[in-house]
């Protein structure tokens, strides 16, 4: 069977010869247009005069659209609440789309964009925390609570407690392939889109209410993207519904990039959070209550950012059973960027909140972290409750810790570790282990459906398509091995094809780590009836009972004998037999109340655990990641070699968040960290040298594809060790506890060592 | 307007550029060879990198111009019918995820191979990621990119 195999992304040669082809890549007609936005240059206040008589004037300009020109929906968002293309009377942060220009070259468009002469009534801009919280600036009437028990009481009855506050950085995607989109003007009003996307529908349904049309005269295709993280869920959205607006004015086919800075400047990135704590615990390090606010900045415009914040509660235990918590979330609107998904999408940073309290607690009590770690894991037997009422059932992580414990000699590294911190008085060592428990499943629920489309054709060849995007994950290849797998026939007899709403309409984002799990279970549903045809015909023909038909190695048994897949095909063609289906999938036992807080908003969980070695220069604060072990559950892979690619990619970027990556606004809300001159994604010489990952031997114990988990998303949390690595060799400094905030930069170390000498 | 010519891939091309026509744009426009990429724009990711008289050079901080009647080696021009050992290595061992970066790290490993060969160093675990630093990639971790330039070097 080809599912379980380590077959190389299937678009891998293409790449190493450069023949993949990216929406900008695509060619077009020599008349096409080229787009850019003019951007505020305020963060907050209204527009008094818009001059756009130079831009109109520049070379090679043809067109320049504002709000005013758009002929329908000014409307971008993915939420419910609105979010204009091109602003109307006010602009909300520096970077803000005002008008469109329509030139003739990409760099034309650009250097117009430039000429805008606009004046502003400025209005003082909330940036901060602090000032969204002065303002009472936020999205949602007030904070949102999950609770359970009674927080307060045990805290107030526990022998122990720790409280403090954590600051955690945003992070941009940095998605190596900017945004990008692409519009052919068709037939009769209707629009052929190419976005590097990771939803689709979502491009689909936005152009047609911005061109006033039926989503049935839209159609965007969608074959890779180079990076998305989350990034290309929503805020490719302004790039298509432009590229639309001006094909459909114009006749001709218009694409748009952002330049990096621009995209920087202009689109989503990871929430920033402060997460304050105050934990109640016994002598022996259990938690007997734990209160959470998570502060989070949201941004502009809501777009998916009350998702975002739900998550980031529903991860506030991590992998921990705490019988009294309170989390109070509060969701504030400032005038920055719009805060957007990103790989986790809030459950890293909740997730990071109770591994620091965690930390925390480890340090008061004097203990290894591990001990107290494990002494408050999720048991399967009365400690399974979480704060939201699912039960933990799944939980593997006693035995995953034992296991990463001992292949990392952890024990003994503890005490190396020791040894030099006494030794060293200027290089500090630290060493951290972190465990993941990442719930599996959208938590809008009805977004858990997919639905795929398969032909097979006369000679035997077949046709694949199904709702998921390819943004470097390997989706495609593991969706093709599951067709193969159903035919029993070889992988390469399986055609993998872009993503097209014409073929699988009303599909969900390729989100939320639910690619494989969704569009594996409806790829699967659409073979499994073309192959039920198949067998019910050879087994009328041989007159034997269907049940006893399988297909494998590219032959159909039935009877005794072995026929060649092709043979059959074609026959069951000549006797008129359907061969292309449909199939559709949806997630069961999902049930889930997102204003209460409470259900069963996951299918399943997926687990990893990490332990991160790293050494910090004292003198300077500045450091490096000297090894990392991890151990990550993908259930019954499908493809080991690509969820080995996805767990070290998510380590690093998640390393990255929490220790270089830094996000910085001046006091005007200028982004002025907008290059990677100026902020530090991870190279390779920022990666740990010694860098072992091996996968949990085990098996989903839901009925998923194949019994595989998700691995998208949860790895990136593997990186929350690297930070508390740190913290620990900050720790060997002096009594007092590091407090470190995120992303640990250099500066912070080094404020954190001050601290803890006291 | 600056009139341009330059051996691409072993094939002589001219064309009537603007002077700061960039080598990138010249080599994604006018020659429409899509496989060199843009990540950044200012010099850092390696997204663009290809080879200017045998020699790695990002594209998009050089002008067309400057590379008149150089000999240019884009990624395309790499393989030989059959694939280069540095492409076969990053299939191989997984050295791509997205694949926008992978162009340009096989172009920047092939160099780096070649110079330490000439130079008569051996390229090994610790050289390879320090000569990494000017190329980007935000998928893999580098952990198999790394695998993969150290394999082709033992077969280059
Ligand atoms: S595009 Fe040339 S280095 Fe990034
Ligand atoms: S594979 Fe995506 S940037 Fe390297």
């Amino acid at each position: 069977m080809s599912v379980s195999k380590p077959h190389p992304h299937d678009a891998a040669p293409l790449h190493v010869t450069g023949a993949a082809r990216y929406v900008d890549d695509i060619p077009t007609p020599a008349n096409s247009l080229h787009l850019a936005f003019g951007v505020s240059s305020i963060a907050n206040g209204h527009l008094k005069a818009v001059n756009l008589d130079a831009v109109l004037c520049a070379p090679g300009v043809k067109h320049v659209l504002t709000a005013g020109d758009l002929p329908f929906s000014n409307d971008v968002s993915p939420s419910p609440s609105p979010e204009p293309l091109l602003a109307e009377n006010t602009v909300h942060f520096v970077g803000q789309p005002i008008f469109l220009v329509v030139a003739d070259t990409h760099l034309n468009a650009r250097k117009a964009a430039r000429l805008g002469q606009i004046t502003y009534d400025e209005t003082d801009a909330i940036l901060t925390i602090d000032q969204a919280l002065a303002a009472d600036s936020r999205f949602e009437e007030g904070s949102r609570i999950y609770a359970t028990g009674d927080a307060r009481e045990a805290i107030e009855n526990a022998e122990k407690t720790v409280h403090s506050v954590i600051e955690i950085g945003g992070q941009e995607h940095f998605y190596l392939e900017g945004q990008v989109a692409l519009a052919f003007p068709q037939e009769g009003g209707d629009m052929v889109v190419h976005s590097s996307s990771q939803h689709p529908t979502e491009i689909q349904h936005k152009i047609a209410d911005a061109l006033g049309v039926p989503m049935h005269a839209v159609r965007c295709e969608v074959r890779r993207m180079g990076g998305g993280f989350g990034g290309k869920e929503s805020q490719g959205n302004a790039l298509a519904v432009s590229c639309a607006l001006a094909a459909k004015l114009t006749g001709r086919p218009c694409s748009m990039r952002y330049d990096r800075d621009d995209d920087f400047m202009i689109t989503g990135k990871r929430h920033d959070f402060r997460i304050a704590y105050t934990a109640g615990f016994s002598a022996d390090g259990r938690l007997q209550g734990v209160e959470f606010k998570q502060y989070t900045r949201c941004g502009w415009s809501m777009d998916l950012s009350l998702p975002v914040a739900d998550r980031a509660m529903l991860h506030a235990d991590n992998a921990y059973y705490i019988p009294n918590m309170r989390i109070e979330s509060h969701r504030l609107k400032t005038n920055t960027q719009s805060a957007t998904a990103f790989r986790g999408f809030g459950g890293p940073q909740g997730m990071l909140g109770i591994e620091r309290v965690l930390d925390h607690v480890a340090h008061a009590l004097g203990k290894d972290p591990v001990e107290i770690r494990k002494r408050n894991y999720y048991d399967p037997a009365a400690r399974q409750k979480t704060h939201y009422g699912q039960r933990v059932e799944d939980f593997i992580l006693h035995d995953m810790t034992a296991q990463l414990t001992e292949t990392s000699a952890y024990d003994d590294r503890r005490k190396s570790v020791a040894d030099w911190n006494i030794e060293n008085p200027i290089l500090k060592k630290g060493l951290a282990l972190t465990p993941v428990k990442f719930g599996i499943s959208f938590t809008l629920t009805h977004l858990n459906q997919a639905g795929a489309l398969v032909h097979v054709y006369q000679d035997g060849s077949i046709h694949m398509n199904h709702g998921g995007t390819e943004m470097g994950q390997g989706l495609f290849q593991k969706i093709a091995q599951v067709a193969a797998s159903r035919f029993g026939v070889a992988l390469d007899r399986v055609k993998i094809t872009a993503t097209d709403t014409g073929k699988v309409p009303n599909t969900s984002a390729t989100a939320a780590s639910s690619g494989s799990d969704l569009n594996g279970m409806a790829v699967r549903a659409a073979c499994d009836i073309i192959r039920d045809r198949l067998a019910a015909f050879v087994a009328d023909r041989a007159q034997v009972d269907p049940e006893k038909v399988s297909f494998d190695s590219g032959l159909i048994h039935v009877g005794g004998d072995s026929l060649p897949f092709e043979d059959v095909v074609k026959d069951a063609y000549m006797e008129r037999i359907s061969l292309s289906s449909t199939g559709f999938y949806k997630t069961p036992k999902l049930e889930w109340d997102r204003i209460k807080g409470q259900g069963r908003p996951f299918f399943y969980f997926a687990y990893g655990i990490a332990a991160t070695e790293v050494v910090v220069d004292t003198l300077t604060g500045e450091y490096r990641i000297l090894r990392a072990d991890i151990l990550h559950d993908c259930g019954a892979s499908l493809n080991p070699a690509l969820d080995i690619g996805q767990i070290e990619g998510g380590y690093v970027q998640g390393a990255g968040w929490l220790t270089t990556e830094e996000l910085w606004w001046d006091a005007k809300g200028r982004l002025q960290t907008h290059a990677p001159a100026t902020y530090k994604i991870p190279a390779c010489s920022d990666c740990p040298d010694i860098f072992n990952v091996a996968l949990w031997e085990g098996e989903n114990t839901e009925d998923t594809i194949y019994r595989s988990k998700a691995v998208g998303e949860p790895p990136l949390m593997l990186g929350i060790s690297a930070l508390l690595a740190l913290s620990d060799a900050v720790s060997a400094c002096g009594p007092g506890y590091p407090n470190l905030d995120a992303p640990a930069t250099p500066e912070r170390v080094l404020d954190a060592i001050e601290r803890v000498r006291g | 307007m600056s009139t341009v010519s330059m051996t691409v891939n072993g094939k002589v091309v001219a064309s009537v550029v603007e002077d700061r026509t960039l080598l990138v744009d010249f080599i994604r426009e006018h020659l429409r060879l899509t496989g060199t990429h843009v990540g950044c724009d200012t010099s850092q990711c390696g997204a663009c990198v290809v080879h200017v008289n045998g020699k790695a050079m990002k594209s998009c901080t050089m002008l067309a111009a400057a590379a008149d009647g150089a000999d240019v080696t884009t990624i395309e021009g790499v393989a030989n019918g059959d694939l280069h050992p540095m492409q076969k290595a990053f299939n191989d061992n997984h050295g791509l995820q997205c694949g926008f970066c992978t162009p340009g790290m096989i172009m920047s490993g092939i160099d780096m191979v070649n110079r330490y060969k000439a130079e008569g160093k051996t390229l090994d675990e610790a050289a390879i990621r320090a000569e990494l630093e000017g190329n980007i990639c935000r998928c893999t971790g580098y952990h198999n990119i790394v695998k993969s330039i150290q394999q082709a070097a033992g077969e280059m």
